[in-house]
Formats: C-alpha cells, structure tokens, sequence
C-alpha cells in the first residue's frame, strides 16, 4: 500500500487509456507521454499497460508501506527516496516505510511513477484511467488528496533487478522551446493562405490553461475565409457545422488562441479543426509547460506513420535490453 | 540576519491578491510567519498558494502582479528573524 502524504498540484492514476468510446463522447484519458509510461512500466517490469502515477509540474510525497521496486520516468523532476536524490529512468528499490518525495520541475511538465504491479484502482470501462471532468476511474474519480492509500496490483510479468537502467539514448530531452509536427486538416480549407503561412511560422506561447483536457496557445489572431455559413454552423467563420476532434486536434475558436485538444477533451463540436498533431508528438506535447513556446510544423501522413514507428521501435529496443 | 527566497514550483501567472477586490496579501516591508500565504500561482484553472517558509520581513517582490511565472523563478526575498 502507498500512503499519500501530500498529493502535489494534479497526481493522478493513468494507463494507456480508456479506449473504444469516442464515439459514445467519452474521450480516452490515460498517460499524456505515453512513451514516458510504457517505458515505467518496463523497468519495474509490468505488463505495458498497468496504471502507473501521472504528476504535473509539482511531486507528491508518498511513503511506501511495504517493499517493492519502482522508476520515475518523464520529464525532469527529480525525484528523492528519503530526501536522497536518486536517479530517474532506472528501477528503483523501495523498502517498506521509504518516503519518495520531489524537487521542483527543472524540464518537462510530468513524470510518470511506476510501481512493480501496478497501481490497483477498479476498471471503469476497461480502464483505471482516471478522468477527473466525470469523476471516474483512478481513486474515487480524481486527483489525488492528502491521506488516501493506494494498493499495489498484480501486473508485474517479469522480475526486474534494481539499478537496471534505459539506455541513455533512448532517454528523451525536454528543452523550453519546442517543435511539434501536425497534419494539415480537417478543416484548414477554412483558413486564408496568409493564415495557413502565419500558423507554421511563428511561435506559439502557451497559455497558464495548459492541462489534459487541452492546451490554449497565444500567437496572434488567424483568419478564416469568408463564407456564407451554411445551415446549423452558426455565424461564427471559425465554426462548421459539426465534426469528431481527433486526439491533438487544433481549433481556434473566434480566430484567436489556439486550442490543441489532448487526453481529456471533448470528442466532437463545430469548431474548424485546421491540423492535427501526430501521434508521436502527443508525448512531447505532454511534457510542454505553461509559458513555453511552440513552433507547428507541416508533416505529411506517412511522416506521421514514420515517427510512429520510431516511437514503437525505441520501446522496443527498451523491453529488448530489459529481457536479455 | 539571513535571507530566504520564497519561489514558486510551478509555472503560471502569479497574483498578489486573493482576488480583484481586494488588497495585496502583503506589502514590502511587512512582517511574515513561516506557513502565510503572499501570492497565488493560476495554472491549469487552479490557484495554488506561495508560502512564506520562515518568519521574516519581506526585502522585496522579484515579479509583478499577474506577470506570468516559471517553475523555479523567483517570487520574494524575505529577510528571516
């Protein structure tokens, strides 16, 4: 069992994901940086999709209440076993009554705490995911509070020494600018060229409403083509009549901040949705803070299935070294 | 006489308020106790309290009210008793 002893700013339980609902308006939640996560759950040597802490920006205090091995992966918050720093990315051995605390963030924006066997909350639709907007899933339907307990699960597959590490390039960096790949649509039709030109060349500052329901960017103001708007889709030029968001899809709503919509967010709307970040980038888009910049580059469909693959080979070449 | 920085751990946009209305938690110049709140951090549609962390007098404020903050950036100089 572990003991919270202060919950930090937002801890919450996350796996891969509450999948196959989208079109019931229930959006997936699970890990932000989903590489961070699988790459946690294989050191402490779970099954990839056991339920693992995500913290933002500001690191609880748990205190172990019996032995286990544990990895801290994400961005760079570093962690402390006992007020000793210890390393992150490496498993980690916990000793009953050990306190696992943090210093405060230096990159990135979470990290991921796994716990040989998993974090044991009940499945909500095939999911411990927790989805704080509806208050289901993790530990009673949200963050965590001061003084709950968490049990430890049974999803540990294979033994893992302690001290075992990822290899160093296969470790990511998270820098304070940041570039972020996007296919071009649904709806970027909408846009003027000028517009189009303007998105993909100037820095996006991110907005303090920068969470997993989504991320608001401050740039300068974009502009749609003029139309008539045909029946249902309001008089807004930014509005069409109704579409599903994709995962990392971005609006910009009135023409002025950007919205990317992540884990959390709603599944569908009328506003035009002109690009969509890549599924590789989601990661790195997690990782993003408040009042760090992103510049969006044009990538093409394949480019975005490459970089995919990438992602899946590294994770393989992680559980590889970890089993050999 | 020592001196302690208060910083914030998150980033965001600090306020030396609690709300528009009213007046500013503390002033230059004025005494705190370790455990008082002097600002808010507003990140992710929650404000989250700065502390001062020993009693003291605050020297001064490294940043505006509503300037936007960084995890790290300094909020306050207090000179501790």
């Amino acid at each position: 069992m572990i003991h919270v002893i202060s919950p930090g700013l937002e801890t919450t339980v996350q796996d891969t994901g509450r999948i196959g609902f989208y079109e019931v308006g229930m959006p997936p939640s699970g890990a932000m940086d989903k590489y961070s996560y699988t790459a946690g759950n294989l050191l402490v040597g779970n099954n990839e999709s056991a339920a693992s802490l995500e913290i933002t920006y500001l690191g609880p205090v748990l205190e172990f209440q019996e032995d286990t091995i544990i990895a801290v992966t994400g961005g760079d918050i570093p962690p402390k076993i006992n007020g000793k720093s210890v390393p992150m990315w490496e498993a980690l051995e916990i000793k009953a009554g050990d306190k696992l605390s943090f210093d405060f963030v230096k990159q990135g924006a979470r990290v991921y705490v796994a716990v040989a066997g998993g974090i044991d909350v009940p499945e909500i639709m095939n999911s411990r995911s927790t989805y704080t907007l509806c208050g289901i899933g993790g530990l009673n339907g949200g963050k965590l509070q001061e003084n709950d307990k968490l049990q430890i699960g049974n999803e540990k597959v294979r033994d893992i020494q302690p001290g075992t590490r990822i290899a160093d390039h296969l470790i990511p960096a998270f820098d304070k600018h940041h570039e972020i790949r996007v296919v071009l649509g649904l709806c970027s039709y909408r846009l003027t060229e000028e517009s189009k030109e303007r998105f993909f060349s100037i820095d996006w500052k991110v907005t303090p409403e920068a969470n997993r329901v989504g991320y608001r960017f401050k740039g300068e103001r974009l502009n749609f083509v003029e139309r008539d708007q045909p029946f249902g889709a309001g008089s807004n030029p930014s509005n069409v009549v109704d579409l599903g968001y994709p995962i990392g899809s971005i609006q910009v709503p009135d023409g002025v901040e950007p919205i990317a919509l992540l884990n959390d967010a709603v599944t569908g709307g009328g506003y035009a949705t002109i690009a969509t970040i890549i599924s590789a980038d989601l990661n790195m888009l997690g990782q993003v803070k408040t009042n760090e910049t992103v510049r969006f580059v044009s990538v093409d469909i394949d480019e975005a299935l490459a970089a995919r693959n990438e992602v899946k080979e590294k994770l393989a070449e992680i559980k590889q070294n970890l089993s050999s | 006489m020592s001196q302690s920085k208060v910083v914030s751990p998150i980033p965001g946009v600090f306020y030396r308020k609690p709300s528009p209305e009213e007046d500013v938690y503390v002033n230059e110049g004025d005494t705190v106790s370790a455990g008082q709140v002097i600002g808010l951090v507003e990140v992710m549609k929650s404000y989250f309290e700065i502390k001062a962390e020993d009693d003291g007098v605050i020297e001064s404020f490294a940043i505006e009210h509503e300037d936007s903050i960084d995890a790290g950036q300094e909020i306050a100089i207090i000179n501790a008793k």
